[in-house]
Order: C-alpha cells, then sequence, then structure tokens
C-alpha cells in the first residue's frame, strides 16, 4: 500500500486517481502509524513553501516522515512536496525544509534568461544524470509536465535529471530511499505512470 | 527544452460533448471522457473543458465528467465555463480540474483573478479573453463575444496578469470560424504586453496555420483549437509531426 500525506496542501485527487490507474493500493492519511505500515509514502505539495512547512510541522507528521526515511521506507516528494526535502528555501523569506537531501530552494528569477517565462509551466524533456530505479520504465528525452517558480539548487550530488530551461533545472533527485519529482508524475501521461509504478515498486524496509 | 502545446477545447454542455464531432474509430462520439482520453493517446498535450451548460443539473453532469476524466486522462485539464465565484474554482478544482479559465467572470468581478490567485496560486488561474477589433483598437467582449465591454484588450490582460493570472488565452473574433490561421497580430500585442505563458486560440484551419504561428511568434507557448480537432481535418499525431520537421520542439508519444 501507497501512502499519501495528507496534511491540507493541495488537491490530491489526481494523484490518487493516477496511483489507482496503475493499479496502486492507496491510502491519503494524516495518521502516523498508517504511514509506519505502508510501503511507500508520497508527499504532495502545491502552493507556497512556507505555509507547507508551517502545516507539516503543525501535524508533526515532518518528524515522522524523516524517522521513516531514516528507517529506509521509500518516500517520494512531488513538486512543493520535493522542495520541502531540501535544507531550506528562500521562498519569501528563509524557511526550513526536511533536510533529507542537501541543497536549497531558490527563485528562477535571475538564474534563467528574461526571455524564458516564469512559471516554468509545460512539457519539458527529462536529461537523465544518473541511473535509477525510478526511471525502469522511461527513456532519457521523455517529457513530463512542469508547473514552478523556484527550483533546487546546490544539490548535484543528488540528481538524477534535469531539464533545460536556459541553464539545466533540477527535475529530479534522490539519496538513497528518498526520491524527488519537481515536475507531475500524476499529470505526465504514461512516461508519469511509468515513473509511478517504478515508484511503488520499490520495497523498503517495514517499520 | 520547453515544448510547444498542443491544446483540442471541448464544449461541454449537459454533460455531452457539443458541436459535431466526426471521427473514425470513437464509438461515443458525444462522450466528453471518451474524446478526452481519445486525444491523450493521439498526443494532446492539455485538454480544455468549456461549460456551457445553464442550469444548475447540467452543472452537476458537468462535474461528474469531470471526476470521470480525472480517473483516466493523465494530462493537465482547464476548466472554463460559467466561473463567477471561488465557489466555482473550488467545484472544479475538487473534481480534477488543474486550471480554471475565466473570463466573463473575470470581467463582472475584477477581484476574482486576484482572490483566485492568492487562493490556489498563480498557476491555476488562466485568464481567457474574446478579443475584436473595433475602431482601431483590440476590445475585450463579454459573454462569449456578444457584449463589447469598451474596455482596451491589451491594458485589461495586463491588468489581469498583474492581479495573478497565470496564462492568457487570446481568442480572436476576428480569425474565429475563417479558419485561415491565427491571429499573429494581435497574439504579437499580448506576448510583447506580458511575461506569462500565452495560448492562441481561433482561425486555426490546417496544420501550416500552427507552423506559422510558432515559427512567426516564438513566444506564443501553445496552439488551441476545437472543431478542426473535432471533425479530424487535423490529426495531432500529423501535427506534431510536421511540427518536428520544422524544428518546432514538441512532445511526442
Amino acid at each position: 500500500m501507497v501512502a499519501i500525506v495528507d496534511y491540507g496542501v493541495g488537491n490530491l485527487f489526481s494523484l490518487e486517481c493516477s496511483l489507482n490507474a496503475i493499479g496502486a493500493e492507496v491510502t491519503i492519511t494524516a495518521d502516523p502509524e498508517v504511514l509506519k505500515n505502508a510501503d511507500q509514502i508520497i508527499l504532495p505539495g502545491v502552493g507556497a513553501f512556507e505555509d507547507a512547512a508551517k502545516k507539516l510541522r503543525a501535524t508533526g507528521l515532518d518528524q515522522t516522515i524523516r524517522d521513516l526515511a531514516a528507517a529506509g521506507k521509500p518516500l517520494m516528494g512531488i513538486c512543493l512536496g520535493m522542495q520541502m526535502l531540501f535544507d531550506k528555501s528562500y521562498e519569501y523569506g528563509e524557511h526550513e525544509g526536511l533536510g533529507l537531501i542537501s541543497g536549497q530552494v531558490v527563485p528562477m528569477q535571475g538564474v534563467i534568461p528574461p526571455s524564458y517565462k516564469i512559471p516554468h509551466i509545460g512539457w519539458n524533456a527529462l536529461v537523465f544524470k544518473k541511473d535509477t530505479p525510478l526511471f525502469k520504465y522511461i527513456q532519457n528525452g521523455d517529457c513530463v509536465y512542469f508547473v514552478h517558480s523556484y527550483y533546487a539548487a546546490n544539490c548535484d550530488d543528488a540528481v538524477l535529471a534535469t531539464a533545460e530551461y536556459g541553464p539545466e533545472l533540477t527535475a529530479a533527485v534522490a539519496k538513497g530511499n528518498v526520491f524527488g519529482c519537481q515536475f507531475h508524475p500524476e499529470k505526465s501521461g504514461t512516461v508519469g505512470l511509468n515513473i509511478l509504478k517504478a515508484f511503488v515498486e520499490m520495497e523498503g524496509k517495514k517499520c | 527544452m520547453i515544448t510547444k502545446r498542443i491544446i483540442p477545447c471541448l464544449d461541454v454542455k449537459d454533460g455531452r460533448v457539443v458541436k459535431g464531432v466526426n471521427f473514425g474509430g470513437l464509438q461515443d462520439v458525444s462522450s466528453p471522457v471518451a474524446l478526452a482520453e481519445f486525444y491523450s493517446q493521439c498526443g494532446a498535450d492539455e485538454l480544455v473543458f468549456y461549460d456551457i451548460t445553464a442550469s444548475s443539473d447540467g452543472r452537476k453532469l458537468f462535474t461528474d465528467i469531470l471526476v470521470e476524466t480525472a480517473k483516466r486522462v493523465f494530462i493537465p485539464l482547464t476548466v472554463g465555463g460559467g466561473i463567477n465565484s471561488v465557489a466555482d474554482f473550488d467545484r472544479v478544482l475538487k473534481c480534477g480540474a488543474d486550471k480554471v479559465s475565466v473570463n466573463s467572470g473575470a470581467i463582472r468581478n475584477p477581484d476574482l483573478v486576484y482572490e483566485a490567485a492568492k487562493l490556489y496560486g498563480d498557476q491555476c488561474v488562466v485568464l481567457s479573453a474574446d478579443i475584436k477589433r473595433v475602431d482601431g483598437e483590440f476590445r475585450v467582449f463579454a459573454k462569449g463575444g456578444r457584449e463589447d465591454t469598451g474596455m482596451e484588450a491589451i491594458s485589461w490582460i495586463r491588468r489581469c496578469v498583474d492581479n495573478g493570472a497565470g496564462e492568457i488565452v487570446v481568442n480572436s473574433i476576428d480569425t474565429d470560424g475563417v479558419k485561415k490561421g491565427f491571429d499573429l497580430e494581435m497574439l504579437e500585442a499580448v506576448c510583447d504586453a506580458v511575461n506569462v505563458p500565452v495560448i492562441a486560440s481561433g482561425g486555426a484551419g490546417k496544420i501550416d496555420d500552427f507552423i506559422k504561428l510558432f515559427q512567426r511568434l516564438p513566444k506564443v507557448d501553445a496552439g488551441l483549437a476545437a472543431s478542426i480537432f473535432h471533425f479530424g481535418e487535423v490529426a495531432i499525431k500529423d501535427l506534431k509531426a510536421e511540427m518536428l520537421k520544422a524544428n518546432i520542439p514538441t512532445r511526442t508519444i
């Protein structure tokens, strides 16, 4: 069973539908016990970093997620959920993340050429940087759907794939059993479903 | 490299697709869910569902369809039509829409864009503008293009972007239905005025119209059309193959 962390951020309906479509058993939960018993955990997120980080802390689920990640359970952050895996974000101020992957989330503004629009919205090609089981069903150059204005920087060791938008922006990361996708696999057609499929096939340690 | 998006638009009334649809190989041509699935398999990058239902019974049918579509189609889905309040945003987002397009609702209540962007993020709010040339200027029209608002279009669009509109759909009433190509002059004026994604709508009649659009105006992000896709006059697979030949970045499946 794959658990989607429900901490009051964003709409989880599409993500739930996409996991159902690949035949996964899905639970949307804020219960630490359910998360402990899940085979994999997905940390979703849409909106502003500060608000999401506050909500996650308020539920106490930040510590649960850190503990389960440390115990070896496969964890995947999506979009803002991916950004929350890092040490810090500089979105409207400076905010602490979960610190599971070293790096910072910074604005695209000033980094990408002025002719590029912000947010980075649309289908962009993945440029693979590392072998990973997460990409076992997809290919280098496959397109996925992005919607974001901030990106993860200073995390080269963890980068699985980038997407060219002026410079190459971090598209997917991993550190051990912790994965993150800046793009939305649940909105990326067959390619996205194949990424989710690879993730829910991962076996972690039962906690 | 970011790709140019191709977006079919479906008008839905009382839960069925209106405007004739004429496809070989598709059984239920007026089922929005079947059509959405078909377009997704053909390589459409996004879908727009436009609700032209007037009754509240019809609205329920519409949201039922959104739910069914979200269960089967995994590309971004934009919903428009009858969006007059934040409650309308909430109603369609809960049922699987990713973005919500506002038109007359934003004209009636100019705070709507700001309020929705604050709640759901800029990326969620699409401004759809019906524009027509009147007395040498671009004018915004309301109520499905029937009513001249008297507002100059470029300043209206700029104001909505300042308020948080994350994307703009430019519907040229002048070229709509003519099938002689997109309104490049109007689109260029919008692209020069804002730095959010611009979606061209109105006027596409053949593959070459899309090629011209993206070659002449590299700042346009997407092309939207309805009947030419529904009637099979332009097949999305062929369109994308031609885009690739013309070195226009596009996603192929």
